[in-house]
């Protein structure tokens, strides 16, 4: 395997997901991902010097509309689907002491 | 009449003359759900009693005359990344167990729209990362050709059902082969727009610049009819267009005289399964005898759509399922104790599957600062050329025609072990989602183990009525083959004394059901003012 996952780099890119792994997950991430960035590997055979990247396959801009509200109040709705809420308000875990 | 043989073209017909009803046509809907669901476990969710009094209300209005359209009246399954409002919509995932949407999305409220009869919610790779349907948190599909092996996917519920007869037809979403792959595996008709003909407004996403909804059908005039409905340019998605030439229907023609079509060699090289192989050759001889002028060429970087999908597709997926983070809707994970970036951590590790942790870390990973330029910047630069190679085909061909996929339908249990080769067997049907086309897949036979074989035709952007043309011609062209065939038979029998009264009521029917489906065609191609109105759209 040509890509070798350190510990840091496994710790780091979990953070940045924000996922929580066991160390045999993370073992096994660390070689899955190996993998799958060897087969990645596979697109520097390719030439891209002075080719633009193509983020979107049209070339559309920013769509732009006036700011109006079109939809009722649907908060007691939305509410429903919270895991916790109180006084039409989500319940989130203490953020500061 | 057998209700269930019908397509959705000829089932609404029947509604609209009277010959059966909205409520009829869904509980023999039902009747084959309560034989077969079962075992198949197309649906994760179904709305049984809802459905029953939509479809009341369905045929009320198809009486007094207010609903004409192909779809009204005919029952629909829609899979379960597709937002509907008041019914549990879970994308196949513990994340989202218990969400229900309080809206509908685009595509649903057109079919809604134009009178088709929301059944249920349909089995899917959790979030649509993988091609089995064996990733979702609510169990497995079973393939209905063969109940040992997988549907394919990631829209392996929609196919399934489609394909046991569990709906007339099903919406599913393709980001890089869901709707195809599985229709292959399927033996139905499965079709992905051209990007940003069908809004993605309620379409829980997965790869934001790959993903694009559409229909699975049993076949090309059923499928025309979905896209001709759910196709509309909407405002609450930025990347929807605003096309034209959304009366698909005027595109089911029996003609490919001179169409130009390309047979990429890449297509047909190391990996095929060789019975895949002669089932597509095959059809291409259909098509050549036909009038199409077929000619072989090399489309080239192939071998580099797969890591490209799997690093854009990754990078939009970490990015895309950031929201789930157990505040607003879906799972928390227990405990009163956890603070705030622990709960996110918690419940989104019990939350997802593996495969979907995969995908988060690896596009985590490729969008992080010291990788970004060598892995994603790298991909969209490779994704401009595979758009470049497509362009150039498109200068000499009307359209490319290949497999759907290297192989007929995997055992269950078989692909999950290595997602590099189960990535691998969506090699034909990847590129099309980098370069934004639209491609259609349909039956063209099956191998010796009776595993339904799919056709891949894929067009330029926005060439929906080209593929629709060709796949039409095909359809018609082996139907006919199968009609003369049993003309044929009926015709020896008579010469060598054999009762040909076994044999002439299956000739009749397959006559009738011809002229039935022409007429519906024809009445399609006719009354499309009424479906756009029912549709809410301009003609």
């Amino acid at each position: 395997m040509a890509n070798i996952i350190s510990d840091e780099t496994i710790e780091y890119v979990s953070i940045l997901a924000k996922l929580e792994l066991s160390d045999e997950q993370k073992e096994a991430a660390k070689k899955d991902m190996g993998r799958m960035l060897d087969y990645i590997d596979k697109l520097n055979e390719l030439d891209t010097g002075g080719v633009e990247p193509m983020s979107h396959v049209f070339p559309v801009r920013n769509v732009f509309r006036e700011d109006v509200v079109t939809n009722g109040d649907e908060s007691e709705q939305i509410l429903k689907n919270a895991p916790e809420e109180q006084d039409n308000m989500f319940v989130v875990p203490r953020t500061f002491e | 009449m057998d209700i269930l043989s019908l397509t959705a073209v000829e089932l609404s017909c029947a509604i609209r003359e009277g010959r059966t009803t909205a409520p009829e046509a869904l509980t023999a809907v039902f009747g084959r759900i309560a034989k077969k669901e079962a075992e198949y476990h197309c649906y994760i969710t179904i709305e049984k009693e809802k459905a029953m009094r939509e479809a009341e209300k369905v045929q009320a209005r198809i009486a007094t005359g207010e609903l004409t359209g192909p779809l009204a009246g005919v029952p629909v399954a829609i899979k379960d990344n597709l937002c509907t409002e008041g019914t549990l919509t879970t994308c196949g995932s513990k994340i989202l167990e218990n969400f229900v949407p309080t809206y509908s999305a685009e595509a649903v409220k057109l079919l809604q729209k134009a009178g088709a009869v929301i059944i249920g919610k349909t089995n899917m790779d959790e979030f649509a990362m993988g091609s089995t349907t064996e990733t979702s948190y609510f169990g497995v599909t079973k393939n209905p050709a063969d109940t040992s092996r997988v549907p394919g996917g990631s829209s392996g519920g929609s196919a399934a059902a489609v394909a046991a007869g569990e709906c007339f037809f099903a919406l599913g979403s393709d980001t890089g082969g869901s709707i195809r792959q599985p229709a292959g595996y399927c033996g139905v008709v499965g079709l992905k727009p051209t990007y940003g003909t069908v809004s993605r407004y309620g379409l829980v996403a997965y790869g934001s610049s790959l993903d694009q909804i559409g229909p699975l059908t049993k076949d090309v005039a059923d499928c025309t009819a979905v896209l001709s409905v759910i196709a509309s340019h909407d405002e609450k998605d930025s990347t929807s267009m605003a096309r034209t030439d959304t009366d698909f229907t005027s595109a089911l023609v029996q003609d490919v005289k001179g169409l130009k079509i390309g047979i990429p060699r890449d297509y047909f090289s190391e990996g095929l399964d060789p019975q895949v192989k002669d089932k597509v050759l095959h059809a291409v001889k259909v098509l050549q005898a036909n009038g199409a002028i077929l000619q072989e060429f090399d489309l080239s970087l192939v071998d580099y759509a797969i890591p490209t999908y799997y690093t854009i597709a990754a990078a939009e997926a970490s990015s895309n399922l950031e929201r789930f983070d157990g505040i607003k809707y879906g799972y928390r994970a227990p405990g009163d104790t956890l603070g705030l970036h622990e709960m996110y951590k918690k419940t989104r590790s019990e939350g997802f599957g593996e495969e979907v942790k995969r995908r988060i870390m690896l596009g985590s990973f490729v969008l992080s600062s010291g990788y970004y330029d060598a892995y994603y910047l790298k991909a969209l630069k490779v994704k401009a050329m595979i758009r470049q190679a497509f362009d150039e085909a498109f200068l000499r061909y009307d359209i490319i025609l290949g497999p759907v996929s290297p192989t007929t339908a995997p055992k269950l249990g078989e692909s999950l072990s290595d997602p590099l080769k189960m990535y691998l067997g969506d090699i034909y049907t990847i590129s099309v989602n980098l370069a934004g086309l639209p491609a259609i897949s349909l039956p063209c036979g099956k191998d010796d183990q009776g595993l339904p074989i799919g056709l891949q035709l894929i067009g330029d952007c926005y060439s929906e009525k080209t593929l629709i043309r060709a796949a039409y011609t095909y359809e018609q062209a082996v139907r006919d083959t199968k009609v003369t065939e049993a003309e044929s038979d009926l015709l020896s029998a008579k010469h060598t004394g054999t009762n040909g009264f076994a044999i002439s009521p299956q000739n009749d029917k397959l006559a009738e059901s011809r002229k039935k489906t022409d007429m519906c065609a024809e009445q399609i191609r006719s009354s499309h003012a009424d479906i756009c109105a029912s549709a809410g759209k301009e003609a």
